[in-house]
């Protein structure tokens, strides 16, 4: 084991894939001599070469477009988009190419590609730096989607992905990046050294696409999250003094429906939360889900809290995100339902 | 080169173009061929674009080493010694605007913040072509235009810090300011978005037989990315009143200009390709950036069509004040830069017109300097980033629609407001 923050275990995640796979090759912008502005792989061009780890042009569409090819042609393309915020030219390279390569052409070719992105706010970044855009990508049919909560899962699910035959896309939540964020801004900001998940395997070890992961055993409700917000509902729950389990999805697509299912059997009660805008967001999908999986079973309506239908505002990042208070509050409603 | 054996074709090689110098090396521009101030031809507005094809390939300049406006382009200016006094006073003020904000931000007075140092004669002179009701589509490092437009500096220090008084409400990142009546487009903080709306823009302006013209900005790095070529072909189809202007620093972040340009020699060739006549200015030079704006705007006023400029810069500071440069470049690769420093220059070239001396370039510093800080102590007491007077958080949910849908009003009485 290793103590690692987000970053050193996604650089520790490309560097084992491509160590032990000479068909990785890792792009984007910024990416090669510099090694990304999050410096997620800082030494990988150093390492492995200036034709597996390089600097593209600053086209987000030629990026996701050229990975295409090359993941079609057999090399496995790990890309970065700098922000998530900027991956929209690259939107039609991904749902009408990458997702249907594979069924188009009846398997002849295959798409499998990781497009990396950091996402989410807490820095800061206005509304060019801050998006949540998952959403966009659990609508589209034939692509997987992860968002890791910490150092552990981010190395093993980015293992996961980048073995995964089709193509994976791989939220990183930037505010998580140094350190757990529980949606405290005002307080000292912890480090992952402190935190058991900072506590990396060394080497190769894969988290499966598809299997959600409980933080908080409880029996009052249950809290659907997944990336920062895994964080902000443990530090919720205790402050509401709700016994609830917490449940981090870890993958949204394909999704642990049976952990979510067997769980909210159990407490009768779900709330979903994501930072990402409410109206047609992923916890539209999941509550849909517990709604007819868990239906006989739940003791109150499913509820949303989630980042208001605004564009994410510079100053009022902390009106805006959905913390602690918000979640505590929705919380305690939950389970004052009779 | 033989040809080789059919049969025995060697394997294949991927280029991954590199800068000369990296940290550590010894700065080199010898590669960067810099014609003498002067001898670069101006033709006529209306000259075929095959004809000048040539312009796409050298640097117009206009300043000597001793100072002196030299050449066809310095003839062509239009331009008197007060407007060049007044040239050098905006980009002195866009220099300690810029460097009390920097300062700003290390003392977390915002959160973010972006300088030209460097490239003030770029969006300082560019401005000066313009007239009103024309509208500029910049980036991120332009506030030379606002500043030349007459928008007040207090505003951009209210923006920066994003107090009450902050004219986007808080809603936006440092820097990216919005000024409709100063022909200044909001700026999106996405790249290249808003080349091709320029290019609408100049469309809309001829649809409606106004005499409006446009003008696009862009840096080296985000010509790679698609709107950029989709600017250029519609400017192209449509023969558009835009200015379509490029500016090379030379780096974006972290990454060299030839990974953006890849096989074309400069970033003005792009144009051709798309018979968009093109020129390349030496952008340290205050004069040939107005004297090249003054040519194209003069082409768009005509209805000849678009014109794409580039300038060659240097951007001598950080990309942002996130970015760290001494990790992908030699520190003292600014000071080789062999374009010189913009103020410097124009404050040479008055010197030598007998408009300007040492002293009075002393004292208008302080004078500005003494404005500046004046006006950053009222910026100040209104609030910055994290103390004093925001613009309330109720106004989040304002202006997502011009009329608030029912589900947005529920979502704002359940913030509170």
């Amino acid at each position: 084991m290793a103590r690692m923050t987000m970053i050193e275990a996604i650089r520790d995640a490309l560097d084992v894939a491509m160590g032990a796979d000479p068909s990785v090759v890792v792009f984007g912008e910024d990416v090669g001599y510099f090694g990304g502005v999050f410096r997620c792989t800082a030494g990988l061009q150093a390492k492995y070469g200036k034709t597996r780890c390089f600097d593209t042009p600053i086209n987000e569409s030629g990026i996701v477009g050229a990975a295409i090819g090359m993941a079609a042609y057999g090399l496995r393309p790990v890309v970065e988009i700098q922000f998530a915020d900027y991956v929209y030219p690259a939107y039609d390279q991904i749902v009408s190419e990458a997702a249907r390569l594979r069924y188009r052409s009846a398997g002849q070719f295959t798409c499998p590609l990781v497009v990396r992105m950091p996402s989410g706010g807490g820095i800061f970044g206005g509304q060019t730096h801050s998006q949540s855009p998952e959403a966009l990508f659990t609508h589209v049919t034939g692509l997987k989607t992860v968002v890791p909560s910490n150092p552990r899962d981010a190395k093993g699910l980015l293992l996961a992905a980048i073995e995964c035959p089709d193509p994976v896309i791989f939220f990183e939540p930037k505010r998580l990046y140094n350190g757990p964020f529980d949606g405290h801004h005002d307080r000292p900001v912890t480090a992952w050294k402190t935190h058991e998940l900072g506590e990396v395997p060394e080497g190769h070890y894969t988290i499966p696409l598809g299997r959600a992961e409980v933080r908080r055993q409880g029996r009052a409700a249950t809290v659907l999250a997944y990336g920062t917000m895994v964080h902000v509902a443990l530090a919720a729950a205790e402050e509401a003094g709700v016994d609830a389990e917490v449940i981090d999805l870890r993958t949204l697509l394909p999704l642990d429906m049976e952990t979510i299912t067997a769980s909210v059997s159990k407490t009768g009660r779900c709330l979903v939360l994501h930072e990402a805008t409410l109206t047609s967001g992923y916890g539209a999908e999941l509550a849909a889900l517990v709604q007819a999986e868990c239906f006989w079973h739940l003791e109150a309506p499913i509820r949303r809290v989630a980042g208001w239908d605004t564009p994410y505002p510079h100053t009022h990042e902390w009106s805006y995100f959905p913390g602690p208070a918000r979640v505590a509050e929705a919380l305690r409603q939950l389970v004052e339902v009779a | 080169m033989n040809r080789p054996d059919p049969n025995e074709f060697p394997p294949l090689s991927l280029a991954v173009p590199e800068p000369e110098v990296r940290p550590g090396d010894q700065p080199d521009f010898s590669h960067v061929a810099i014609p003498r101030a002067g001898t670069v031809r101006r033709p006529p507005v209306d000259a075929d674009p095959e004809s000048i094809r040539d312009l796409a390939f050298t640097i117009i300049r206009v300043l000597n080493r001793d100072g002196q406006a030299v050449g066809p382009w310095a003839e062509a200016l239009d331009i008197t010694p007060e407007d060049l006094l007044t040239g050098l006073r905006h980009m002195m003020t866009l220099r300690i605007y810029d460097a009390r904000m920097l300062n700003a931000q290390r003392q977390q007075k915002t959160s973010f913040y972006m300088q030209h140092l460097g490239e003030e004669a770029i969006s300082c002179g560019f401005q000066r072509a313009l007239r009103p009701g024309d509208m500029n589509f910049p980036t991120y490092r332009q506030a030379g235009l606002l500043i030349a437009a007459g928008y007040p500096i207090s505003s951009m220090m209210n923006q920066v810090f994003s107090n009450a008084e902050d004219p986007m409400r808080g809603r936006q990142l440092p820097v990216c300011y919005s000024s409709r009546e100063h022909g200044f487009f909001t700026i999106s903080g996405n790249l290249a978005t808003q080349y091709i709306q320029a290019v609408g823009w100049a469309m809309a302006s001829a649809i409606s037989g106004d005499r409006k013209i446009a003008a696009g900005w862009i840096g080296d790095g985000s010509t790679a990315e698609s709107d950029f070529h989709a600017a250029l072909v519609f400017a192209s189809t449509y023969k558009a009143p835009v200015v379509l202007n490029i500016v090379n620093n030379q780096w974006a972040i972290s990454t060299f200009q030839g990974i953006a340009r890849g096989g074309a020699g400069t970033f003005a060739a792009r144009g051709l390709g798309f018979g968009i006549p093109s020129l390349r200015v030496d952008g340290n030079d205050y004069l040939a950036v107005l004297a090249a704006a003054q040519w194209a705007a003069e082409r768009a006023r005509c209805n000849l069509g678009p014109t794409l400029i580039e300038y060659v810069t240097y951007r001598a500071g950080a990309h942002s004040t996130s970015d760290d440069p001494t990790a992908y470049r030699p520190t003292e690769e600014s000071n080789a830069w062999p374009l010189g420093d913009p103020i410097l220059r124009l404050k040479n070239h008055l010197i030598a017109l007998g408009h300007w001396s040492d002293e009075r370039h002393a004292q208008a510093e302080a004078e500005i300097l003494a404005e500046i800080t004046q006006m950053q102590k009222r910026a100040e007491a209104i609030g910055t980033l994290h103390h004093g007077q925001h613009p309330s958080p109720a106004d989040m949910f304002e202006d997502v629609y011009a009329e608030m849908p029912p589900h947005l009003l529920k979502q704002r009485h359940e913030a509170g407001f």
